[in-house]
């Protein structure tokens, strides 16, 4: 048995194989921003991988970077910005302190995964450690590769079941050079939802597309400076009624908040929830009907959902509604809420990297 | 192994006797795919029209021992659907329906045999289309781009297949049915869809997938830049680049190339360059003619004899089909060829072009080069004639050198058309022993009698490190 609320924080590779090998339990933590899958509800250590940190490789032109995992999105952003580049898939909880292992793990992206594509897009290169303690590399470095299985997908959303992410090599793209942001307001959900509909199949090309309910929808461009004003004109006119624009600081501010998840209040669990966008007014109804702040991001194809601590309603909502959810924020034990389909593919392959059960207990 | 006659009792419960092929001209079809110096004569080719035919062979294979090998159009170019000596072959092109097009949510639910510009055409009237585009695309089918991960022009921006598929159901190879990921973009848990793309049918077969559509873009812009050299084409790859331009494609087409698909389609390329570079810029509108501007700026800087812009679509399409049409193109200046599809990181490119150069003189045979520059993915065509003994061998020596080069250069054995037959020896150049046993083991959890597609990926036996042992 692992002692209860062990903490080990390895400096080394070497380290993190000695601990998995020598430990029952292990749940490996990067830097603690997302607690519901982090700490540990039994007799378990937990791995704080803060110590394997920095960037090992950057170069500008390759448009790819490798880091250790334990490396906070923070720091990987400030060096990319340098060169006019970013992570495009909008890493949520960078200023909490998020790292590069635990986004992947987590599997999160942010708002502009709707136009970049999300982590999973963007992981190329994955370096872990496996249930047997032995190091494992899958991908590679260069922005397209088909050797072997991919590995770096597989830990994508992997919560640590499958290993203990050590170094990992992500693809980059240059960041736009401006922004916009169309502020549309309507008067019922259902209005807006239409909104939102109308734009996933307009071929406007949009960097972020959020509904806020009631009514609410949050239309993001990005570009090239010369461009974005004759662009904004015509998704104005495209929109019709009430369209406040904003641009500059406002407007980074305003996206910053919504990775960072500023409006979830205190003692509120944070549950995404896959859906798509017809299956959104169902969900809609529901969560209004119980009172929980919610916000749909990704053209309504994930549900951002704020709920009190006990987390058993809205797990049976999930299930009456076919969806699964993921909590982030909130109590530790079982992360995943609702009805999740995958299990029976899940299983193998867990007992193919975690042959021991290491990574099984919480 | 049972007898043949044995066999045929078996899938004739699931199956009516003229969807069994087992006459020898009737497999004479079926016994390569694209990479046809390899042969094997299955025992049968089977042609189901549903999943449960599907289910069905694949549980009566796993009961009676026997390999399996799914195919759709046969365009692998690594071997991936080569038969396995005494298995069968389940040949999926009338499994080829669209099951559900929903262009709200962007999705469509497609059997395996699609062919994958189906799929485009089928969300065209939406204004959708479906991204991966493999040169053979109007062939090849989604089922084979799954089990590839299967790339294209495209890959820099849109990524690979695996990054369009949302939702799978598959009979794994022990013939039980799993449904993985979903409709949405988003997902909970591991991304099992990921690690089943480009399973190469080492796990079993996809039934249904669910693919993302995307809308088409509003406006595209095509520029054509001529080079006195394949290093100067090289370099104003790198100078776009780093100019942060994000083109949707980025070609290059050495001389002998452009000879090539020149005589076949007549698009109209320089005849005097050594080599053209091919960028695409698309969007919406004004965001195109912005970079287009701005392009134009850094292509003009690079040095070029020539720089064309497509006036039109006509024009546009006519330089993707020299391009597209380039492998085949080069059949006409050798009676054979192979292709090679390694990767390079795109700062090497140069570098990897003069090592290919060189090691064409010495080896005595013509390499022609056609490749995806943004994502660094050669493809030197390595001309040679079989007729000539030795020279096939020579042709393989040559295309070894090339891909152990690329990996030397911190690259991949490949970069869209899988490991296969054709590169399994070359999988523990790029991986560990450490790194294939997981893969093994993954394949054994999947697969526990080893009958789905075997002899691909892996080498035929586990490279134990016996030195010093």
């Amino acid at each position: 048995m692992s002692p209860v609320g062990e903490l080990v924080r390895p400096s080394t590779v070497t380290e993190v194989q000695e601990i998995v090998r020598e430990r029952r339990f292990v749940l490996p933590r990067g830097g603690g921003t997302k607690p519901a899958l982090s700490t540990p509800a039994s007799e378990t250590t937990v791995l704080d991988l803060s110590r394997l940190s920095g960037v090992l490789e950057y170069d500008p032109a390759e448009f790819t970077f490798t880091a250790w995992a334990g490396t906070p999105v923070r720091e990987v952003e400030d060096l990319l910005t340098r060169h006019g580049q970013f992570l495009p898939f909008d890493p949520p909880f960078r200023d909490a302190g998020a790292t590069l292992g635990g986004t992947v793990a987590s599997g999160l992206s942010g708002p502009r995964r709707y136009r970049y594509g999300g982590v999973r897009d963007f992981v190329l290169g994955v370096r872990f450690v496996d249930g047997t303690g032995a190091v494992v590399r899958g991908g590679g470095k260069v922005v397209k590769n088909a050797a072997g299985f991919d590995l770096p997908k597989l830990m994508v959303g992997s919560l640590g079941q499958l290993g203990v992410l050590v170094e990992l090599t992500f693809k980059v793209f240059p960041a736009p050079r401006a922004h916009a942001t169309l502020r549309v307001t309507y008067a019922r959900v259902e209005e807006a939802l239409r909104g939102l509909l109308r734009l996933n199949t307009s071929g406007f090309d949009l960097e972020a597309v959020d509904l806020e309910p009631p009514g609410i929808l949050w239309v993001r461009l990005g570009g090239r400076e010369e461009s974005l004003e004759a662009r904004t004109r015509r998704l104005v006119a495209f929109l019709g009624g009430p369209v406040e624009v904003l641009r500059g600081e406002e407007e980074r501010a305003l996206w910053e908040g919504v990775r960072e998840f500023s409006w979830v209040p205190a003692g509120h669990a944070l549950v995404k929830v896959p859906v798509t966008p017809r299956r959104l007014a169902g969900l809609e109804e529901r969560l209004a009907r119980a009172g929980a702040l919610r916000r749909y991001s990704v053209g309504g194809n994930c549900a951002w959902v704020a709920w009190p601590l006990d987390l058993a309603l809205l797990h049976r909502t999930l299930v009456e509604l076919g969806l699964a959810g993921l909590c982030v924020l909130g109590p530790p034990g079982r992360p995943v809420l609702g009805e999740w389909g995958g299990e029976a593919f899940a299983r193998r392959v867990r007992q193919a990297l975690d042959p021991q059960g290491k990574f099984g207990v919480r | 192994m049972r007898r043949a006659q044995d066999l045929l009792e078996g899938l004739r419960s699931i199956y009516p006797r003229e969807r069994i092929l087992t006459a020898p001209a009737e497999l004479a079809p079926y016994e390569s795919d694209a990479l046809t110096g390899f042969r094997v004569r299955p025992r049968a080719v089977v042609l189901p029209e549903t999943q449960d035919e599907v289910i069905a062979t694949v549980r009566w294979c796993f009961r009676e021992g026997v390999p399996f090998v799914a195919r759709g159009s046969g365009t692998s170019l690594s071997g991936g659907s080569l038969p396995v000596e005494g298995g069968i072959v389940i040949a999926l092109n009338r499994l080829n329906r669209i099951l559900r097009l929903d262009p709200e949510e962007r999705i469509a639910v497609v059997e395996p045999g699609v062919p994958n510009l189906e799929v485009s055409r089928a969300a065209a009237p939406y204004g959708l289309y479906y991204a991966p585009d493999p040169s053979s695309q109007a062939v090849c089918t989604i089922g084979g781009n799954v089990a590839f991960n299967s790339g294209g022009a495209h890959c820099l921006k849109y990524g690979m297949t695996a990054n369009h598929v949302l939702g799978i159901k598959a009979v794994l190879a022990d013939g039980e049915v799993v449904r993985f990921g979903g409709e949405s973009l988003e997902g909970v848990g591991p991304d099992l869809v990921g690690i089943f793309v480009g399973s190469e049918g080492l796990f079993g077969i996809a039934l249904e997938i669910t693919l993302r559509l995307l809308p088409r873009p509003e406006a595209y812009r095509t520029v054509l830049a001529a080079y006195r050299s394949l290093e100067q084409a090289g370099e104003a790859v790198a100078r776009v680049v780093a100019s942060g331009v994000l083109p949707g494609a980025m070609e290059i087409m050495d001389r002998l190339s452009l000879e090539a698909a020149e005589a076949a389609v007549g698009a109209g390329y320089p005849r005097d360059a050594a080599a053209v570079l091919i960028v695409e810029v698309e969007g919406e509108e004004p965001e195109v003619e912005a970079e287009l501007t701005h392009l134009l700026e850094v292509i003009r800087s690079s040095g070029p004899t020539e720089v064309r812009i497509a006036k039109d679509e006509g024009e546009r399409q006519r330089i993707w089909k020299g391009r597209k049409g380039a492998f085949s193109a080069v059949g006409r200046l050798s009676p054979d060829y192979l292709v090679q599809d390694g990767v390079v990181p795109r700062t090497r490119l140069g570098q990897a072009l003069r090592e290919i150069e060189r090691l064409s003189a010495a080896y005595g045979l013509r390499v022609a080069n056609v490749f995806h520059a943004g994502d660094g993915n050669l493809h030197p065509l390595i001309l040679y004639d079989g007729r000539k003994p030795g020279e096939l061998e020579r042709a393989e020596a040559l295309a070894g050198e090339i891909l152990r080069m690329c990996v030397r250069l911190g690259g991949s054995i490949t970069g869209e058309h899988g490991v296969g037959v054709e590169k399994r020896k070359f999988l523990p150049e790029m991986f560990a022993e450490a790194d294939l046993a997981v893969m093994r083991r993954l394949r054994r959890v999947m697969d526990p009698r080893g009958l789905a597609n075997p002899g691909k990926m892996f080498p035929p036996e586990p490279v134990a490190a016996t030195v010093g042992a």
